[in-house]
């Protein structure tokens, strides 16, 4: 369960009341959904109830020892309504229990408003409360009563339940940190340890015998098997025998694991599981592994026949067996879709439908010289985005169905300024050229020199006239590419002597003094991992090391807001196409949706069982994509929270997407060199490029998205035919419900061309509006 | 074990991390039981002082030790990837502390290696950071360092419409090693990705998709076109480049010369320029134009210094060229008062150059030249300008080739000399190349005689065996002995200032020997100093033994380099061959491949130092007994007397215990 089937159960629960912002230890719950019809603007009551106090002192009071990461701070209060039906006294409960995690936490002044926005008497929650406040979670247990209700039983049936989410709070690790406990004792079982290497074999030898057809599926279970059966010993200290099978066995797993086999060699002790987040990864999730039906029952039958319970258990408990009827897959459909951390994804998470389309443009009343007028009468919708866009087949005059509403999200009203730009963005793009694989794009590269190794995030504005750098040194750098230099707004009493009516006003509250081609930003206290510029270039956002991300103004030069949210390093931030909106992801795995003139989260999209190291806004602002340490890339639906698609594929952890300009693809790259596409729509992997030899730092596709560019750690950019990749599917394969693909392995085909640098790693990648490349880099000598 | 006692422990050991991740490098397979020994617990736990802990919890301690820093180490990780960098530096490492809520570690701020030192003594071993005391006053009077350049911006283009520019800021479109595998293999498939190809191919087909597709069909694998087909702004450069070498302006062409040695994108031009220097050749030697053979030399000399030109596939058209420019008659309008002489010189140091490194088995182009320079040499009726060339060409391939072709036709050729000299007035133009030929034989003899002629020269002995030249070549020979010693010293002297201090192994070698005593002396136990044992020519009292070569290579793990010695000493000669010591260019070739004893101060293992030593017998039997005493470093070597003196001194480290 993620954050997101809360949000759902959350709002259901508290549907008719008006819910505050509560700021619980680290985290945020945003019960209400603020963007509900009237708009994002009514979140601005929220402010009227401070929690910062008590999210401070929450923070504080635990800081020295709780950094220890676990997946969501507030998961183990989602627990709490995990299991929660719709009925009316369910939902009291699962309110009780939220009352019961902040009591226990001294969190009063969130227990007051919640119980006062509820309703509650406040001697339901003491009554009920006192007795298992101070106690263990065990204790707890026992003290439930017949009411069903109550608060404590709730708990500790919600954590007693393997299935709940990583239910390890970032409250007081140790000894009175009883989920973790609870999480853990799930391997308590007893079994001889001497065996669990004669089981491992004895099953090792019943998949190499079996059939061919079905080896390459069974063979998935080898992995989970082998971690779990790892840390079952070491759970339960039989040190040396963990040992023994680690090296017997680990030999044997797919090389795409090795990273995480290093993490768990180094886990042997008991004491080493508690607050490990890798484990605790592999035990919050079941790992989920796709098996035909056939090769199941042989499974089946096989544990049967040998009372194998050990390994059955574990099957049971700790493996989630996505059974489809078929025919079972290939080894290589297996080796395309494994690798990620908790195995692939389920088949019905890929199942919610998806608006991948693009909003209709706003109507522009158009100065238009003949020859675009012209192009209007052809197009038909002279206001349309990109003239081009009938050769792509998916828009037509009337709204695309597979596009959002309008106002499915609200979306700031376009200001004068944008208008002009949107203007000045269908005239260069009159001018575009057309990309093909024998026309190719030219590539400008720009170097930064003298950056000594630190130089970690760079961003074009979208009419390519900005650069922006962000450094480890705490700084972020922003150079104009244009004649037009940069200057700062005057100050305050100089304002005050302009004469505002004049018409070249907004020339005049410029400061001559200040031009100069490049501004330094200070403020961050750590390097800036992550840098965005808004779309009407006014505003520049970075995220750090420091767990802010920071608003600057570009007119001023200036920070605007520091966004506090994220405690740990926050890895990447972007702003939606559209403005205002921006996500941002970081260690603490959580991806928070912001508001520019909101100091706090919008969204929190929780899901993620590592690091998110990559952030981007689908076209539509509707929809964003996360990738993460975990190596899956994640859907999410920005109205309703929800995960809406997880990708699985990728060998290492992921550091760039793209979307493409429709919409409806998604392009990723990884550590592992490797590039994905990735059909949205269907929610399928739909091709693999392969040939960078290093990380994958950036990708982008061109204007028309007919090329995609992916800049590597190797000192290459190298361009890829997307149009040949999407059409090359065959397109009976997304008719196919077992919801594979058989990939091809064309990445040579698809290769258009590859640019070697002067040891100068591409790290970031633009489309200028007329379709030239932009790259940049810092220069290693 | 308690989280905080673990990370505690972990600070204070830090600086083990880099250890840690070279010995998990090695032992990759083994990732269980890369555990930190339990002294180092102990020797943490007395530089905290905690004085005695239990065996137990030390084992207990380095466990939860090792384990809380490999998680440090896998945090510090993602730190580095997320700065872009393949390299973990120690500020990731402060990053992943601050992750764990853990105070970093200040003052390990640094880009590169951070050098720790090894040291031991009395069964303990120990890394350790060496802060040096540092004087304030030092720092204060000191001039400022040149403040760091800011970051800039700089654009270029990476690639116009699908094919890579060659211009300095990309890559060299053809790879050195590329232009070699095509000029020596031309039928090896190119390699995909190659950028040349890559883009050209691109507009058509992916370059391994064609190669792939001739594969599949089994045909004939043809030799791929390499087109030369020049932009405008390559035409436009080769026309100001090729005007510039040539013409008047010395400065210009000082530039152009250095773009021609620098440019990386040049290969493209390259048969423009061969044939422009073969022809400019061809026509200014019929007009003796003296000044544009110098200049197309020089061109010739700056294409072969450019590092990434590969030019064995000019070589038909540069060789005739450059031999024209040794051995041809006439060069120049006036040849009693212009210097062709000098010419011919550097034409003939470019071939010696040129056989180096594009002679091989194939081409035999070394062998070749030698031919024909030997051929036109014998002839009685070749003029002296091109007697002088031939020999300058021979001379210039070293010293084996003096040896054995030279030298035998020393008295021959004296003979000739002396009959230009002594003999009646022919023309002042013989005269003046029968007196070149015999100082350039003279300056190149002399120094292949010093070698391996023992001393004493008596003028009469030079006399009967090389005739009318002998007595000038025994004062020269002499000469030249006398300059090598006086080199030797130099050179001795330099290696002292060159060498870094290495205190680690003087520590370790107490260590070792356990007594500060003089040391026997014997090869193997020789300290950190790389002396050189060998029979002195200066000790007469051992009449002329064989000649022995040593090569004496060591390495330490505990340094922070890995140093290599190459020493050389023929005892028969009267001076030690210091010019081989450091660039190793004689004939004799290291035949030892050095072992390098894991990551320099990485290892946390005992640096083992090597020594090979390996001894080439010349003519006679090797003499190993002949052990003289163990020379002393180098201090002492200055006050050593002129015959007797090492060639090169290692290590000052040892030299500050030495007993002298």
């Amino acid at each position: 369960m993620t954050l997101h089937e809360y949000h759902q159960s959350g709002d259901r629960i508290l549907h008719g009341w008006r819910f505050p912002v509560l700021n619980l230890a680290h985290a945020h719950f945003i019960f209400k959904m603020a963007a509900v019809q009237g708009g994002l603007v009514d979140a601005v009551e929220e402010k009227d109830i401070k929690t910062e106090p008590s999210n401070d002192s929450g923070g504080n009071n635990n800081a020295g020892e709780a950094r220890l990461l676990s997946p969501s701070p507030g998961s183990s209060a989602s627990a709490g309504s995990a299991k929660s039906t719709t009925g009316a006294p369910e939902d009291q409960s699962t309110l009780l229990a939220v009352l019961q995690f902040l009591k226990k936490n001294k969190l009063t002044e969130s227990v007051d408003i919640l119980r006062r926005e509820a309703g509650l008497p406040e001697d339901v929650l003491d009554s009920k409360g006192t007795d298992s406040s101070g106690a263990g979670s065990g204790a707890a247990a026992d003290s439930a009563d017949a009411a069903g209700g109550d608060a404590s039983s709730l708990l500790s049936r919600v954590t007693g339940s393997s299935s709940a989410p990583a239910p390890a709070p970032t409250k007081a690790p140790g000894e009175d940190q009883p989920d973790v406990n609870v999480v853990l004792s799930a391997y308590s079982q007893q079994g001889d340890p001497a065996l669990y290497g004669v089981y491992y074999n004895g099953l090792k030898r019943f998949i190499e015998s079996v059939l061919d057809c079905h080896r390459a599926e069974l063979s998935q279970l080898f992995y989970p098997l082998f971690v779990h059966m790892y840390l079952e010993l070491v759970y339960n200290n039989h040190e040396n025998e963990a040992k023994v099978f680690f090296e017997k066995f680990s030999g044997d797993q797919e090389c795409y694991y090795a990273d995480d086999l290093r993490v768990l060699s180094s886990l042997t002790k008991k004491e080493h599981m508690r607050g490990n987040e890798t484990l605790l990864d592999f035990r919050t999730s079941k790992f989920v592994l796709r098996i035909s039906r056939d090769s199941y029952q042989l499974l089946k039958r096989h544990l049967q026949e040998r009372q194998n319970n050990q390994i059955w258990n574990i099957i049971q408990e700790h493996l989630y067996i996505d059974i489809f009827d078929g025919m079972p897959r290939s080894k290589s459909q297996i080796d395309a879709m494994s690798g990620s951390l908790a195995g692939e994804a389920k088949r019905e998470a890929n199942k919610a439908k998806v608006y991948y389309g693009l909003l209709k443009e706003p109507e522009i009343e158009l100065p238009l010289d003949d020859e675009d007028e012209e192009a209007e009468n052809e197009e038909g919708k002279p206001k349309k985005k990109k003239p081009k866009k009938d050769s792509m087949g998916s828009k037509s005059k009337k709204q695309d169905p597979n596009a959002p509403s309008q106002t499915r999200i609200p979306l700031p009203e376009l200001k004068d300024s944008d208008k002009l730009d949107k203007i000045m963005y269908m005239k260069e793009a009159t001018k575009r050229i057309r990309l093909a694989p024998d026309n190719l794009p030219s590539i400008c590269f720009y170097s930064f020199l003298n950056a000594y190794q630190g130089l970690t995030a760079v961003d074009f504005t979208d009419d390519s006239s900005l650069i922006a750098g962000g450094f480890a040194d705490s700084t972020v750098r922003v150079w104009s590419v244009t004649p037009k230099k940069l200057r700062k707004v005057k100050s305050a009493a100089d304002l005050n002597l302009i004469d505002k009516e004049s018409d070249d006003v907004l020339e005049r509250i410029m400061d001559e003094k200040t031009a100069s081609e490049s501004k330094i930003l200070y403020g961050h206290s750590g390097p800036v991992y992550g840098i965005s510029f808004s779309p009407d270039r006014n505003y520049l956002l970075s995220s750090s090391e420091d767990g802010t991300i920071r608003l600057w103004s570009l007119q001023t030069f200036t920070c605007l807001v520091g966004y506090k949210g994220h405690n740990y390093p926050v890895w990447d931030t972007q702003f939606s196409p559209h403005g205002y909106y921006f996500i941002s992801g970081g260690h603490d795995r959580v991806a928070r949706l912001w508001a520019t003139d909101h100091y706090q989260p919008l969204r929190m999209f929780s899901g993620h069982l590592a690091d998110i190291t990559c952030t981007r806004f689908h076209p539509n602002s509707n929809y964003v994509a996360t990738g993460s340490s975990d190596r899956t890339i994640r859907l999410w639906d920005v109205l309703s929270g929800n995960c809406v698609r997880i990708f699985t594929g990728h060998k290492g952890p992921i550091h760039a997407l793209a979307f493409s300009p429709n919409g409806k693809y998604l392009a990723s790259g990884a550590t592992d060199g490797r590039v994905l596409l990735w059909d949205i729509g269907h929610g399928l992997m739909i091709g693999e490029l392969k040939g960078h030899t290093d990380t994958i730092y950036s990708l982008k596709f061109s204007r028309d998205g007919e090329i995609l560019a992916s800049g590597s750690m190797d000192y290459t950019v190298r361009l890829w035919n997307a149009m040949k990749a999407y059409d090359d599917l065959e397109t009976d394969d997304f008719t196919a419900t077992t919801g594979h693909v058989h990939l091809q392995d064309n990445s040579q085909e698809l290769l258009l061309g590859t640019y070697m640098t002067k040891s100068t790693p591409v790290i970031h990648l633009h489309f200028t509006r007329r379709n030239l490349l932009l790259a940049a880099g810092a220069y290693n000598p | 074990m308690s989280v905080e006692c673990g990370y505690f422990v972990c600070t204070v050991i830090f600086i083990y991390l880099y250890a840690l991740l070279a010995m998990a490098e090695e032992r990759r397979q083994k990732q269980c039981t890369v555990i930190l020994p339990t002294e180092s617990m102990k020797a943490v736990a007395e530089s905290v002082g905690v004085g005695q802990l239990q065996e137990e919890s030390c084992a207990a301690l380095s466990e939860e030790v090792s384990y809380r820093i490999k998680e440090i180490a896998q945090d510090a990780l993602k730190f580095m990837h997320h700065g872009k960098r393949r390299k973990l530096t120690t500020s990731d490492i402060d990053n992943a502390l601050k992750l764990k809520n853990v105070e970093p570690l200040y003052g390990f701020q640094s880009q590169e290696f951070i050098p720790f030192r090894f040291a031991s003594g009395g069964g303990r071993e120990l890394h350790f950071y060496e802060e040096k005391e540092v004087d304030l006053s030092d720092i204060i009077n000191t001039p400022l360092p040149r403040v760091p350049l800011d970051v800039s911006l700089k654009a270029h283009w990476l690639s116009i419409e699908g094919v890579q520019p060659s211009i300095p800021e990309n890559p060299p479109p053809a790879p050195k090693e590329q232009q070699k595998v095509e000029s020596t293999e031309p039928l090896k498939v190119v390699k995909p990705g190659q950028e040349e190809e890559g883009a050209i191919q691109g507009k058509g087909q992916g370059a391994t998709s064609a190669d792939g597709k001739g594969k599949d069909k089994g045909l004939i694998r043809l030799k791929p076109r390499s087109t030369h087909e020049l932009s405008v702004e390559q035409q436009l450069y080769y026309k100001e480049i090729t005007e510039a070498c040539v013409g008047s302006c010395e400065a210009k062409r000082a530039e152009a010369l250095q773009s021609i040695a620098t440019d990386p994108g040049l290969y493209q031009m390259l048969p423009r320029f061969s044939t422009f220097i073969s022809e400019g050749v061809r026509v200014n030697v019929v007009q003796n134009n003296l000044a544009l053979l110098i200049y197309l030399m020089r061109m010739v000399k700056a294409l072969m210094d450019n590092p990434t030109l590969y030019l064995e596939k000019y070589l038909h058209e540069l060789i005739p060229a450059v031999v024209t420019c040794i051995v041809s008659k006439q060069l120049c309008l006036r040849p009693d008062v212009d210097n062709h002489w000098a010419l011919r010189d550097f034409a003939a140091r470019l071939m010696a150059q040129s056989c180096k490194t594009f002679s091989t088995t194939t081409n035999n182009i070394q062998s070749r030249i030698t031919k024909t320079f030997t051929k036109s040499w014998l002839d009685d009726k070749t003029q002296w300008t091109t007697r002088y060339g031939c020999i300058a060409g021979l001379a210039e391939l070293g010293s084996d080739v003096i040896k054995t072709l030279i030298l035998p036709r020393l008295s021959v050729e004296g003979t000739r000399i002396k009959a230009v000299m002594d003999g009646p007035v022919v023309s002042n133009i013989d005269k003046i190349g029968a007196d070149h030929v015999q100082s350039l034989l003279l300056k190149h003899c002399a120094a292949v005689i010093a070698k391996i002629r023992p001393q004493p020269d008596t003028v009469e002995q030079y006399r009967a065996e090389y005739g009318y030249l002998g007595p000038m070549l025994c004062s020269h020979v002499m000469k030249a002995r006398t300059q090598a010693a006086l080199q030797a010293q130099q050179v001795n002297r330099t290696t002292l200032t060159i060498t870094q201090p290495r205190p680690t192994l003087t520590v370790s070698q107490t260590g070792i020997s356990g007594s500060t005593g003089p040391r026997t002396p014997s090869i193997i136990k020789v300290p950190s100093s790389l002396t050189l044992m060998s029979p002195r020519p200066g000790t007469p009292s051992q009449p002329s033994p064989p000649a022995t070569k040593y090569i004496v290579m060591a390495t330490s793990a505990g340094a922070s380099s890995t140093q290599q010695v190459i020493t050389l000493s023929s005892s028969q000669s009267a001076s030690p061959v210091t010019s081989t010591v450091p660039s190793a260019t004689s004939t004799l070739q290291p035949l030892v491949k050095l072992e390098s004893g894991g990551g320099p101060g990485l290892t946390g293992q005992r640096p083992v130092q090597k020594y090979i030593v390996v001894s080439l017998p010349s003519s006679a039997s090797s003499s190993l007994e002949s052990k003289s005493s163990m020379l002393p470093t180098s201090i002492s070597s200055t006050q050593l007397e002129a015959g007797m003196k090492l060639e090169r001194s290692e290590s000052p480290g040892a030299s500050t215990q030495s007993p002298h």
